[in-house]
């Protein structure tokens, strides 16, 4: 499959009052295109600094180390006029609230416009028909592009926001917790969307979430993200059958669905990412730990093709 | 505790310009006849959509807001209209857990002193100490630990799963009966929302504690709880059995709800039959049954109405043929006026018939149930009239063990 985005040693420190925060620490990971893959993880688990990342926008003076490469391009050394040129057009990204992302005082069409015109040299009217095709093709009747977001069900300014990330055909869609604020009918109506643009156009899709249950039912692969690090990689299937870094084990056991026999959780929490614990970030909650587990860092390997994990013990899972 | 026909109406705030020139009283239907016994000892689940009204039940219920009917009884006593100083010694009994702890806890206060909080507003203890051991105590009870090291920590050092063990303790720390507990892990990571449940079930065991457990999750519900009433728009589809309910739904709603949990098994992924559009505003509830604009099963007398007239022409323009034909004859969405059982649209004089005819054309092509509603298409005045039959008179019915609200049963 050819390779559409591909993250090189990618680390990403934040700095706060406290000293730098390690967000994102030595990620490889590439997308293929068309492919979808699902990138999980608890909160603060560097899920969201690498979607900001790849598209450029962290607060001031974060430090950022390794490559992004997209489409012979790397990310990281672009200046802000280069990148405002990709981003929204070969890069797009729907958000977990449309409603914080969208001015009230305007109307959806001024929306599409602006996001159009500021990429494409076109006339508004020109701009408006773009809308009006990309609106009904999501299913939001093209009568309704004069109205303001306020005027719109959640499930429905999802949509919008899909249109709008979708008019400019970028080759790459990143969601981030796009159905988390939205029920689960609705959640599983804009999946859906999701899925048949996979279909239809062939869309690289990279689904940031912490729902394990959306990411079985619409990705291919799946990053699981621990304390700023790839601990796992794998195809959907082979990952959900056999787990074997023992955080997405722990991930996978507290899904609560509707098989659930009993409840299991992680013990403890993520770490604080100023500090993070020497040798295995996950060993102070890992039930397998070793004392080689507090010492050294396993690193990324690849136990059966396509299928890695940064565990010690991952022979032990196989 | 007992609710009968319970309703919580919320009116609409609008320009005094706009009360002036309509009449109409728009009101939230956020609870609309609700009745529903708690049996003690038990975990009731509330289970719903946003604007199913879940909230709002679980609020009026221990009185925090103000039903416009009904009844509400607690250990047989009328409690719907008590007054505030009535009420203080009742709210002893009854708690709430919010969903998201970092705004029901007070930023400016320590730990320990919101947990010990209701302590003094109740003026439960003789001293400072007093207060302090029960804290610690209770702090200890939820897992709060170490208690002394917390004791004197702000919301903002603890994790989401400890803040939510805070508010936890500050509802137990009077040794209620009954807690509403609303979406008390939704804001918390799945790796620990199942420690934060096994709690709330080892406080029930250990203190015969009563729940009412508000969620939109059904199959945390079915885990937990023992029995659960399903809620759309304001009133209750289904009640019954937990395992029952989720092993053989009788309201189609239910089975809507079921199907839509993604299963978390790749090998299980198949094409969902997904109801159509969204749960609808609660100032117009549609007519006879609310869920029957997006049932998949609707029969003929479920409540057709004219909006419903109008939500059709709306997804009819979605297809740019029918659209591009459609828009001069039958006309747009905006174009037409739903009004009860009618939906009707100002003509120029001279083009009735066409309409009529367009109209007619077009209720024939559409879904089962919907045209097989219609009554007629007729010119009234200046107006086309598409007007519906009237609904079925639809009551909750008892099957089984089971109160389900559907014309089907």
């Amino acid at each position: 499959m050819e390779t559409l985005l591909k993250t090189d040693g990618l680390s990403v420190h934040y700095l706060t009052r406290r000293g730098y925060v390690h967000a994102l620490d030595g990620i490889n990971l590439e997308i293929g295109k068309g492919e979808t893959v699902g990138i999980v993880g608890e909160t603060g688990c560097g899920k969201s600094t690498l979607a900001k990342t790849i598209l450029g926008v962290h607060p001031p003076k974060t430090r950022v180390e390794g490559k992004v490469i997209f489409h012979k391009t790397d990310l990281t050394k672009l200046d802000e006029d280069s990148f405002r040129r990709i981003r929204g057009k070969e890069i797009a990204l729907i958000f977990q609230d449309p409603m914080t992302r969208m001015n009230p005082l305007m109307r959806i069409q001024d929306h599409f416009v602006e996001v159009i015109q500021a990429h494409d040299n076109v006339p508004a009217a020109e701009a408006r028909r773009r809308a009006e095709e990309a609106l009904t093709s999501m299913r939001v009747p093209e009568s309704r592009i004069r109205h303001y977001p306020h005027e719109f069900s959640g499930g429905m300014r999802q949509r919008i926001m899909i249109a709008m990330a979708l008019v400019l055909h970028p080759s790459l869609l990143i969601a981030d917790e796009p159905t988390t604020s939205l029920d689960v009918i609705t959640e599983a109506q804009i999946l859906q969307i999701l899925e048949d643009l996979k279909e239809s156009y062939g869309m690289t899709l990279i689904l940031i979430t912490h729902n394990l249950g959306i990411v079985a039912n619409v990705c291919d692969r799946i990053a699981v993200l621990y304390a700023g690090k790839l601990v796992e990689l794998g195809t959907v299937s082979e990952v959900f059958a056999r787990p074997l870094h023992p955080y997405t084990q722990g991930l996978l056991a507290s899904i609560i669905h509707l098989d659930s026999k009993g409840l299991h959780s992680i013990e403890g929490s993520p770490p604080d990412l100023l500090v993070p614990p020497a040798g295995c970030r996950f060993h102070p909650r890992c039930p397998f730990a070793q004392p080689v587990c507090q010492e050294s860092i396993p690193p990324l390997r690849e136990f059966t093709p396509g299928h890695l994990a940064a565990c010690h013990f991952g022979e032990k899972f196989l | 505790m007992k609710i009968e026909n319970l309703k919580v109406h919320f009116p609409i705030k609008r320009p005094l310009i706009q009360n002036i020139l309509s009449h109409e009283k728009l009101v939230v239907h956020a609870v609309d006849g609700v009745s529903l016994t708690v049996r003690p000892r038990e975990i009731l689940g509330i289970v719903g959509e946003s604007g199913s009204g879940k909230t709002t039940l679980g609020r009026t219920v221990l009185r925090l807001l103000e039903p416009t009917s009904g009844r509400i009884e607690l250990h047989g006593r009328d409690i719907t209209h008590l007054g505030e100083s009535e009420l203080r010694p009742l709210r002893r009994q009854m708690q709430i857990i919010f969903q998201d702890p970092h705004a029901s806890l007070n930023p400016a206060m320590t730990i320990g002193r919101a947990i010990g909080h209701p302590l003094e507003i109740h003026d439960l203890v003789e001293n400072k100490e007093e207060a302090h051991d029960r804290v610690l105590q209770v702090m200890r009870e939820v897992g709060l630990t170490p208690e002394e090291q917390l004791y004197s920590k702000y919301p903002e050092d603890l994790s989401g799963g400890q803040r939510q063990r805070a508010a936890i303790a500050r509802a137990m720390i009077l040794r209620p009966e009954l807690i509403v507990a609303d979406e008390p892990v939704a804001m918390l990571d799945m790796s620990i929302r199942a420690k934060v449940l096994e709690l709330m079930m080892q406080l029930k065991q250990r203190h015969g504690l009563t729940y009412i457990f508000i969620t939109h999750d059904l199959a945390t519900a079915k885990l937990v709880c023992n029995r659960l009433a399903i809620m759309y728009l304001g009133r209750i589809v289904e009640l019954g059995d937990a395992g029952e309910v989720y092993a053989d739904p009788k309201h189609p709603y239910t089975r809507a709800l079921l199907q839509a949990i993604p299963e978390p098994d790749p090998s299980k992924r198949k094409k969902k039959d997904l109801p159509q559009g969204e749960v609808p505003d609660a100032v117009h509830p549609p007519a006879g049954c609310r869920f029957h604009p997006r049932c998949p099963v609707a029969l003929r007398t479920c409540g057709w109405e004219g909006q419903d007239f109008l939500d059709y022409i709306d997804r009819r323009s979605l297809d740019p043929v029918l659209e591009a034909r459609e828009r001069l004859s039958v006309g747009r969405e905006e174009d037409w006026k739903a009004e009860g059982l009618q939906a009707s649209r100002k003509m120029v004089k001279g083009n009735e018939a066409g309409l009529v005819e367009s109209v007619t054309h077009v209720m024939s092509e559409a879904p089962m149930p919907m045209s097989q509603a219609l009554s007629k298409v007729s010119v009234v005045g200046e107006t086309v009239q598409v007007e519906f039959q009237p609904p079925a008179d639809l009551q909750p019915k008892k099957i089984d063990d089971r109160v389900v609200e559907c014309l089907l049963y």
